[in-house]
């Protein structure tokens, strides 16, 4: 009672808060300037926020990561005035099907897989999941699997460079 | 200092499976649907349905004048055309069931069709 009288703002942070926090604005950073580069297709994105997903996951876990995925997402639409529209789902379903996929990908060998394993898998469950949200919500037309080749080429390519990207920062990092 | 030392060896694994997926969606999805007719339409009205088995030149009039389009080893083109901006021109060679050349001005549009009915009359 007294504590809520005289400090009635205080919110109880862990570090763990604070590390969420952090990586989610760099996060954001990315996806700010991901927007300023023109895009061929709309979609076609290198997604260059995954990176900081794909660190998070290796340091610091899969819980941390999901945390910093979606608040990169929901806090990306505040500030480009999408929230809740269609281009927010896609950005959602997208990251909730990696982050799945992610769970997975991450108990496999890390002897023998690594962070481009993981950005690969990643990026093609997200066009998987923005696809599926595509078709049955937005084009319900089978003209959009027309698409899906380019798609599919761009998260193969952006998924290895995202993840070699996000290997070299793991490995110049770790303990 | 180079980047690839990062790739294990089921990172390899990973890119393989992964760039033989793209080619079997690209396959599927892109030769699928080879077209092997061609509608011409002027002022909205069918003009004429070709197959695109036979090479020829096919010159259509519209409003403005006269376009000529060509059909070549499966593939059609409109390679001449009165409309100022000249966009179904550039468009190029069309080969997919789907693709459509538009020369708005003229009133004349050139599209792929592929074979949609899978029954005929022997088979029904």
């Amino acid at each position: 009672m007294t504590a809520l009288a005289t400090n009635p703002l205080t919110l109880h942070t862990t570090a763990e808060d604070h590390r969420i926090a952090r990586m989610s604005a760099v996060a954001l950073g990315l996806t700010v300037l991901e927007n300023a580069i023109p895009s061929p297709l709309p979609g076609v994105k290198p997604g260059l926020s995954n990176i900081v997903t794909l660190i998070v996951l290796a340091r610091y876990g899969w819980r941390v990561a999901a945390w910093v995925s979606l608040l990169r997402v929901v806090a990306g639409s505040l500030l480009f005035g999408n929230f809740l529209t269609p281009g927010f789902f896609l950005s959602l379903s997208g990251a909730l099907c990696s982050l799945l996929v992610l769970a997975c990908a991450q108990r496999l060998p890390a002897r023998w897989f690594g962070a481009v394993s993981h950005s690969v898998y990643a990026a093609f469950a997200h066009i998987a999941g923005q696809m599926i949200v595509v078709y049955l919500w937005l084009i319900p037309h089978s003209g959009i699997l027309y698409l899906v080749p380019i798609f599919a080429t761009a998260a193969l390519v952006f998924g290895t460079v995202n993840g070699l990207i996000a290997a070299r920062y793991i490995e110049g990092t770790s303990p | 200092m180079s980047l690839l030392r990062y790739i294990k060896l089921g990172d390899v694994l990973t890119l393989v499976f992964a760039s033989a997926g793209v080619v079997v969606l690209t396959l599927t999805f892109w030769n699928g649907a080879l077209a092997d007719k061609v509608v011409i339409r002027s002022g909205g009205k069918i003009f004429r349905e070709v197959s695109l088995s036979q090479d020829q030149e096919i010159a259509v009039t519209g409003p403005l004048g006269v376009s000529i389009i060509v059909i070549q080893k499966r593939k059609v083109r409109i390679a001449s055309d009165p409309s100022p901006r000249q966009y179904c021109v550039r468009q190029g060679w069309l080969q997919q069931a789907g693709e459509v050349a538009l020369c708005l001005p003229n009133q004349i549009s050139v599209e792929l069709v592929g074979s949609k009915k899978q029954y005929d009359s022997l088979s029904y």
